[in-house]
């Protein structure tokens, strides 16, 4: 099985878990003998990895700088106008079904896609015969749509030249370009939504964003959710058929600690409470804070750690210094790779209240330190979880309630912890890939 | 001449709410009225009520040839009395008929005898007492919580002048006996030993309405066919179930109450067989043997063993935190820290915290809570609590004058200085004694 993927971020540039989950599936997929050519919008000089992340099992190639011939240009052109098309022919059977989209905003990015698609066509009249290229910057900043037209065009010239089988998309960035490589190819698609817009940013959503999202889920022969609540949110939210829609559950790589981390002798009275991720609304960083203020009126000796960076970091900041916890609760900034394993080894448990977790593979990273979790109900892990503790995001006082028991009661710390390490031994990315080897089979016909 | 001795378990436990940190030091409300109170209610109207009924009738019907008996907890008692005094009423009429035996156990419901000799014997006697004030029988069998048993439950027993005791009839303790015979514990000659007959017990309690069962549908026909099956190679066949079989582990559309009317006829049809309840068994019966039971087991289902209460570290801690307040709590007077120590011994509240099987609980009696994990933060929450009042209880009472009784729980000011006073009074004793 040949595959070609789409992804936006691979390890070592990544900024959040969807480089991790694309790592760990890959590796596992190369394990299971499916053969990857991963187009990543960029990859750096001197980005060859230096031992510690070997990526050898499969073929990356940077999208940035592929020339796109004349004859290419055209034929993507075409292609872009069917997208459009087809699309548009699907919307008008069910656009009163979905109550969250409305139809000019589904209009309006339907025009960007097809914008995005005519755009390498006016370019190259620009050009007058030369092949031309762009190149890419990766990552998401400011100018992200840019990048994900360009970004678009260019994989869909790589799709044209690769021999394969099926492609795999992940989350809306590589959607357009999975969308036009199956248009140039005919080869079937298979979108992996790992976040959707609203998980991102609740009910205020970039349309845009959405419409993309919307566009490629229906344009996918099948989706692969990371859990059931994005099932149910891809089916409810963006009226993709139910039969369509499968879940593969994420996974951790067991990368083997390798180093034990002594508790300084100075902190050792003292416990630690950890929150790692994204400080913005999704992650539900202020639900933590709150939590942090109630566990502090009860058990003043616990340090609260908040580990990462975001939108929301200003405001919270100024926030604990209003509570006065300023003492108690520390900005520890994003870590990075032997840090984020020293704050797992420090801490005594790991708290993840995000608002809308479609996965969250944290959890399991910080079990891999024999840390307690405490997880939101409304996250995908949950349903994977039995044993970890579980609240509503909302309920902080639920919440603080649990940390408080957590840090008091011992024995119920090592019984999590004991259970946790038998229940992750089946959390496995070898079972994803298994089951997305099925998918691929199911897509192609059976080979 | 084989003789059915039928007995059945009567519990309902307090459950806990979610007592939170919050709560602890602020309010002593450790239980979920409203769902205790629904329970209740829902369990008398599907399965006290109507079985009660169908039995007096039957006892009405068969004269004295239909018996069986009961073994009801303290705590059942208790919700009997608070939300629906009606089924308490219909077990006194049961009680009337003179064909039902009303055992003893542990009041709250309690494992007691594990971690605590006094507690035990103080929880047996109270719940002796009540059994009689209710039902006007002391009772003389013996049945603990979830059929907990082994020789030195037996021995103390005896002490306390029992003259049966019931216990699972696990294939580990009889090797190749069969438990359709009275035995007799090996440290306690004095006592007879009535062992489950599991299979025929699992028939009724866990098989009943099983459609994928191989004999499903059970007739009473066929069961009374399998009890004459034993003839001639029994005395006695005892079938211990939870009283929740009928109505409700067993709904009413099962046809169980059917079942149950049509019984005692189809087993009677075999002039030999008769029905008995375990006083008169060990009255009528001489043990043929007996049984070394040195681990203590239990009814349930796999393994007869403890683990379903005992099994994992959370559940120990509970426990062990609990009993270790036992006897300081039993030396103040506080009647209602009385109640809430006893009601927390209840095994239920163990089994919550149970991760053996994470979600094998039976329909009708549920687990409560979520997970283990919050059952545990729940009951560990409720006894800090609890000890924050046995502190300020003894502090009351050492602020007491000597001699004099406390009566209510004085401020934190004048507790401490009572305390320096009794502490000078000791000092001045002892050096008294010196001199």
């Amino acid at each position: 099985m040949r595959v070609l993927m789409f992804g936006w971020e691979f390890p070592p540039h990544i900024s959040g878990g969807l480089g991790t989950a694309c790592y760990g599936m890959t590796r596992a997929l190369a394990k299971k003998g499916a053969e990857i050519i991963f187009v990543l919008p960029r990859v750096g000089e001197g980005d060859s990895p230096k031992g510690h992340l070997p990526n050898d099992f499969l073929r990356i190639r940077p999208a940035s700088g592929t020339y796109i011939s004349q004859t290419m240009s055209q034929r993507m052109s075409h292609a872009g106008q069917d997208i459009w098309q087809e699309n548009i022919r699907y919307r008008s059977v069910d656009s009163l079904v979905f109550p969250y989209m409305t139809a000019e905003s589904y209009e309006e990015s339907m025009r960007w896609v097809q914008h995005a698609h005519s755009a390498g066509h006016e370019e190259f009249r620009h050009w007058s015969g030369v092949p031309f290229t762009y190149s890419l910057k990766g990552g998401y900043g400011p100018d992200l749509m840019t990048e994900v037209s360009r970004y678009s065009q260019l994989a869909g010239a790589i799709a044209a030249e690769e021999n394969f089988d099926v492609i795999h998309a992940h989350d809306w960035m590589t959607y357009p370009a999975g969308m036009l490589a199956k248009a140039l190819t005919g080869k079937p698609l298979v979108v992996h939504i790992h976040a959707t817009e609203y998980d991102r940013s609740g009910e205020n959503i970039n349309t845009i964003v959405a419409g993309i999202e919307r566009a490629g889920l229906l344009a996918a022969d099948k989706v692969v959710a990371v859990s059931r609540l994005t099932r149910k949110m891809v089916i409810e939210r963006y009226g993709v058929p139910p039969e369509k829609v499968v879940v593969v559950y994420n996974a951790v790589a067991r990368h083997e600690v390798e180093r034990r981390y002594e508790i300084p002798p100075r902190i050792r009275h003292e416990k630690r409470v950890l929150f790692l991720g994204r400080v913005t609304f999704q992650k539900g960083p202020e639900y933590f804070m709150e939590a942090a203020r109630l566990v502090l009126e009860k058990i003043p000796n616990v340090r609260f750690f908040m580990a990462g960076s975001g939108d929301m970091l200003p405001q919270l900041i100024r926030r604990a210094g209003q509570l006065r916890i300023g003492n108690r609760f520390h900005f520890a900034g994003f870590l990075r790779g032997e840090q984020v394993d020293r704050m797992f080894a420090l801490s005594d448990l790991y708290v993840m209240p995000s608002v809308s977790e479609p996965f969250g593979i944290t959890p399991l990273e910080a079990m891999l330190y024999d840390v307690p979790v405490l997880l939101s109900r409304q996250s995908g892990v949950s349903e994977v979880l039995e044993h970890a503790l579980k609240a509503d995001f909302w309920d902080t006082r639920d919440m603080a309630d649990k940390i408080c028991a957590v840090l008091r009661y011992p024995r119920l710390a090592q019984e999590l912890v004991k259970n946790c390490r038998e229940e992750m031994k089946s959390i496995r990315w070898e079972n994803a890939a298994d089951e997305l080897i099925l998918v691929y089979r199911n897509v192609t016909g059976g080979n | 001449m084989p003789t059915l001795c039928l007995c059945y378990a009567v519990h309902e436990p307090y459950r806990l709410r979610r007592y939170t940190v919050f709560d602890m030091g602020q309010n002593s409300m450790y239980e979920d009225d409203d769902h205790n109170c629904d329970a209740l209610l829902h369990v008398a109207r599907t399965c006290y009520l109507p079985m009660n009924e169908l039995l007096l009738r039957l006892f009405r019907r068969y004269g004295k040839a239909f018996r069986l008996a009961f073994s009801i907890s303290g705590t059942a008692l208790d919700q009997f009395e608070q939300y629906a005094p009606e089924v308490l009423d219909s077990f006194k009429a049961l009680a009337d008929s003179g064909c039902v035996e009303f055992l003893a156990e542990t009041a709250p419901h309690s494992l007691a005898f594990l971690y605590s000799r006094e507690e035990f014997d103080l929880q047996v006697k109270a719940h002796c007492r009540r059994i009689k004030s209710l039902f006007g029988v002391k009772p003389v069998t013996f049945r603990n919580t979830e059929l907990v048993y082994n020789n030195d439950l037996a021995a103390a027993l005896q002490d306390m002048g029992f003259k049966a005791v019931l216990a699972e009839g696990a294939d580990h303790v009889l090797g190749w006996r069969s438990p359709n015979w009275l035995y007799r514990p090996v440290n306690a000659e004095k006592i007879g030993l009535l062992l489950r007959n599991s299979s025929l017990s699992a028939d009724i309690g866990a098989r009943f309405s099983q459609q994928s069962w191989d004999q499903w549908p059970l007739t009473a026909e066929k069961y009374a066919a399998w009890c004459h099956s034993f003839a001639g190679e029994s005395e006695v066949l005892n079938i211990f179930n939870d009283y929740h079989s009928f109505g409700l582990r067993n709904t009413a559309s099962s046809g169980i109450f059917d079942f149950m009317e049509a019984l005692p006829a189809a087993v009677l049809a075999h002039k030999d067989f008769s029905f008995s309840t375990p006083a008169e068994v060990v009255k009528k019966l001489r043990p043929v043997g007996e049984v070394d039971v040195p681990q203590f087991m239990s009814w349930d289902d796999e393994g007869a063993d403890l683990t379903a209460w005992l099994g994992n570290d959370m559940q120990k801690d509970a426990i062990h935190a609990l009993y270790a307040l036992a006897s300081r709590v039993r030396k103040v007077d506080d009647p209602a820290l009385h109640r809430d120590f006893e009601r927390l011994q209840t095994s239920d509240h163990f089994h919550y915290i149970s991760t053996k099987w994470f979600a094998n609980f039976v329909p009708d009696r549920p687990n409560p809570f979520q997970s283990p994990y919050d059952a545990y933060i729940a009951f560990m929450n409720v006894l800090a609590d609890l000890e924050m009042r046995l502190n300020a209880a003894e502090e009351a009472h050492r602020s007491q004058p000597r001699g004099r009784k406390a009566q209510t729980s004085g401020t934190r000011k004048t507790g401490g200085s009572g305390d320096t006073k009794a502490g000078t009074d000791r000092a001045s004793a002892t050096s008294r004694k010196k001199a």
